[in-house]
């Protein structure tokens, strides 16, 4: 009897359970989820239909794709996705790279300065994009850098860096110091005892950081639309930009089409490695 | 195999108030089981640390041979260390976590497998070589950290608490075989522990820190029968040596129940002195002694510990040994003795020992 009258209580009490968290749980769910939908349910209606406003899908239909990949209106969604996985591929690897080595010294070495740079690298992430635009298109423009890719690879490493960097850092502080020193004493280099001990156990950190800053970068788009030019724009411009046969109707179908097309590899991507990212957003958080 | 000299070696840390390890001097044979031991803090780990090149070293010297090691690389002193943690590669198998060194060191592949195959028998690891860390008991890893020295065949073997993650069982069983394989190889190892028995048990010569300085080297039984000072009195031995502190009377001798210690002009008058009686020398008397009040009673089967008040200023704590199964209860009172022979005198000021006769 006293059983079966305390297990529930005690189950409630110690998972936090109940409809209020499942409530509150799915209002953020849904208000994350429902404008992604929508923009899947117009991208997959008939252009007639765009404003029609049934919640499931109705007159379904490609032609909104084949419209958004068609270049005959000035749009080249192809050469933008393109430009998109160049830029952030570029970028990612380079933070990465940049970033490992740094999170090596911040977490493993001793050196003077060491807080005043870890503050630094906090502070250069805390800076808001919008007062760098101006400084930036001037100073690219003087160098003719306007419509270049390194013009936007550069900045995007810097507003990457310091999300590697202090992931990295949590990271590799949590590794076990002995295994750098058995390295060393086996014979092993400063360098070696990185390359061959520290950075296999790393991969996984590493790996996470990439996607991160990849997806990062994918995803900017302030910066690229006022220093990028349409050959070398990536996707989040092209669509801003994206125009339709007439010039006074938004396409809005074919925008929605080239965003899915843009978002849904992304998000297979995320949820994919989902295990992988919330481990490395928390790294270092918490004490395993 | 090489001999170990460390000459006047200090280590200080930057900002810290007092050096690690202050003027440490010790001249270790080729082939001998040295063993550092003290409390935490004392400094013994920082001192192997120092020996293998992962401390940099304040002031002083450290020869390998007459080879001066001071300012080099882990790498080029040659020496295998044996970690706490053992410090595997998680990522390699056994296999490669034994040959990883000898890989580093660019040696042909037939000789490392056939050197990994032949410690991997030593250590009885043949049927494990392929698993990764993770798949192996407590033991088992620790072996694979020996083995992991003993594939390099280095001039020296230097062990941090190796044994200070086994169960109990396993820990009396790993200590022999340790110390077996070192006798066997030859190879002269620094062996650091906290455990004063493992000191004993395992060490050719044991040295004793506390706060960064050696207070004593020597064989096991000297350190055991002849401390040189009330520290080393009382951490060599378990149950720890009886330290009753009293003062000399005016002629310079001291007289502690039926105990009378002629100073011999070796005792100021009036001078505050530490005696110290190992547990195992006391003896119960009929006649006059020291009156002792037993709080607790420890039976270990073949012998028994008794603890107890002495009743003595300050009523200090009073450790007795007694063999056979039947030693006095709880809350009895008897009167303990000990030959003159087996006391020790240290004067208290200084801790250090004074020899009587």
């Amino acid at each position: 009897m006293t059983d079966t009258a305390e297990k529930p209580v005690q189950r409630r009490i110690r998972t936090g359970e109940g409809w209020g968290t499942y409530v509150s749980g799915a209002v953020i769910v849904l208000g994350c989820l429902l404008p992604f939908y929508w923009m899947m349910v117009v991208a997959f209606r008939d252009v007639g239909y765009t404003f029609s406003t049934i919640p499931w899908p109705t007159h379904v239909t490609f032609d909104n794709f084949v419209a958004a990949l068609n270049t005959s209106s000035g749009n080249n969604m192809l050469r933008a996705i393109g430009n998109s996985l160049v830029i952030s591929a570029v970028t990612t690897t380079a933070a990465v790279l940049l970033g490992v080595t740094v999170s090596y010294a911040l977490a493993r070495l001793k050196f003077a300065g060491k807080g005043f740079v870890t503050g630094i690298i906090l502070a250069a992430s805390m800076f808001p994009g919008v007062a760098l635009v101006t400084p930036l298109f001037q100073l690219f423009t003087d160098i003719g850098w306007i419509g270049t890719y390194q013009a936007l690879v550069i900045p995007n490493i810097s507003f990457a860096l310091p999300l590697t960097i202090y992931t990295l850092t949590a990271f590799l502080h949590d590794l076990p110091w002995e295994l750098e020193e058995a390295a060393r004493v086996d014979g092993a280099t400063r360098g070696q005892a990185f390359r061959k001990v520290i950075l296999p156990l790393a991969a996984p950190a590493v790996f996470t950081t990439a996607i991160l800053a990849f997806i990062a970068t994918w995803n900017e788009y302030l910066l690229a639309s006022q220093l990028s030019r349409p050959n070398v724009e990536p996707v989040t411009v092209a669509i801003a930009r994206f125009s339709g046969d007439n010039p006074y109707i938004q396409p809005y179908a074919a925008i929605m089409a080239a965003g899915t097309i843009v978002t849904v590899p992304l998000v297979i991507m995320v949820l994919i490695f989902q295990r992988r990212i919330v481990a490395g957003l928390t790294a270092g958080g918490v004490k395993s | 195999m090489a001999s170990i000299t460390f000459d006047r070696v200090s280590l200080q840390y930057p900002g810290a108030e007092r050096p690690s390890v202050s003027d440490f001097n010790l001249h270790i044979d080729d082939g001998e089981f040295l063993v550092l031991v003290g409390p935490s803090g004392c400094g013994k780990s920082t001192t192997l640390r120092m020996l293998a090149g992962l401390e940099q070293v304040t002031e002083g010297s450290i020869y390998i041979d007459d080879k001066d090691v001071t300012e080099m690389d882990p790498k080029e002193r040659d020496i295998a260390m044996v970690f706490q943690n053992y410090a595997l590669y998680p990522h390699m198998s056994v296999a490669e976590n034994m040959g990883f060194a000898l890989k580093l060191s660019k040696t042909p592949k037939d000789e490392i497998r056939r050197r990994v195959e032949d410690a991997a028998e030593l250590l009885d690891l043949s049927e494990f070589l392929e698993r990764k860390p993770k798949a192996l008991s407590g033991g088992q890893r620790q072996r694979v950290a020996m083995g992991r020295a003993i594939v390099r065949n280095p001039q020296v073997f230097c062990m941090d608490e190796p044994l200070s993650n086994l169960d109990a069982k396993l820990r009396v069983q790993t200590r022999s075989h340790i110390a077996g394989l070192q006798r066997r190889l030859g190879v002269t190892t620094v062996y650091v522990t906290h455990d004063q028995v493992e000191a004993m048990t395992m060490g050719d010569r044991v040295a004793v820190l506390d706060k960064g300085v050696l207070q004593q080297v020597d064989t096991p039984r000297v350190l055991y029968n002849r401390p040189d000072n009330v520290f080393v009195a009382g951490f060599v031995g378990s149950p720890a040596m009886n330290l009753i502190e009293t003062t000399a009377d005016s002629d310079g001798n001291v007289r502690l129940g039926a105990i009378a210690i002629a100073g011999d002009g070796k005792i100021r008058p009036k001078q505050a002195v530490t005696v110290g009686v190992r547990p195992e020398h006391l003896r119960v008397t009929e006649g006059e002694g020291i009156d002792v009040e037993i709080d607790l009673v420890e039976e270990l089967g073949s012998d028994a510990y008794v603890y107890g008040r002495g009743h003595l200023p300050g009523e200090p704590l009073v450790v007795s040994r007694f063999e056979g199964q039947t030693p006095p209860a709880k809350g009895e009172r008897i009167r303990l003795d000990a030959a003159v022979e087996s006391v020790h005198v240290f004067d208290t000021e200084s801790g250090n020992r004074i020899n009587i006769s």
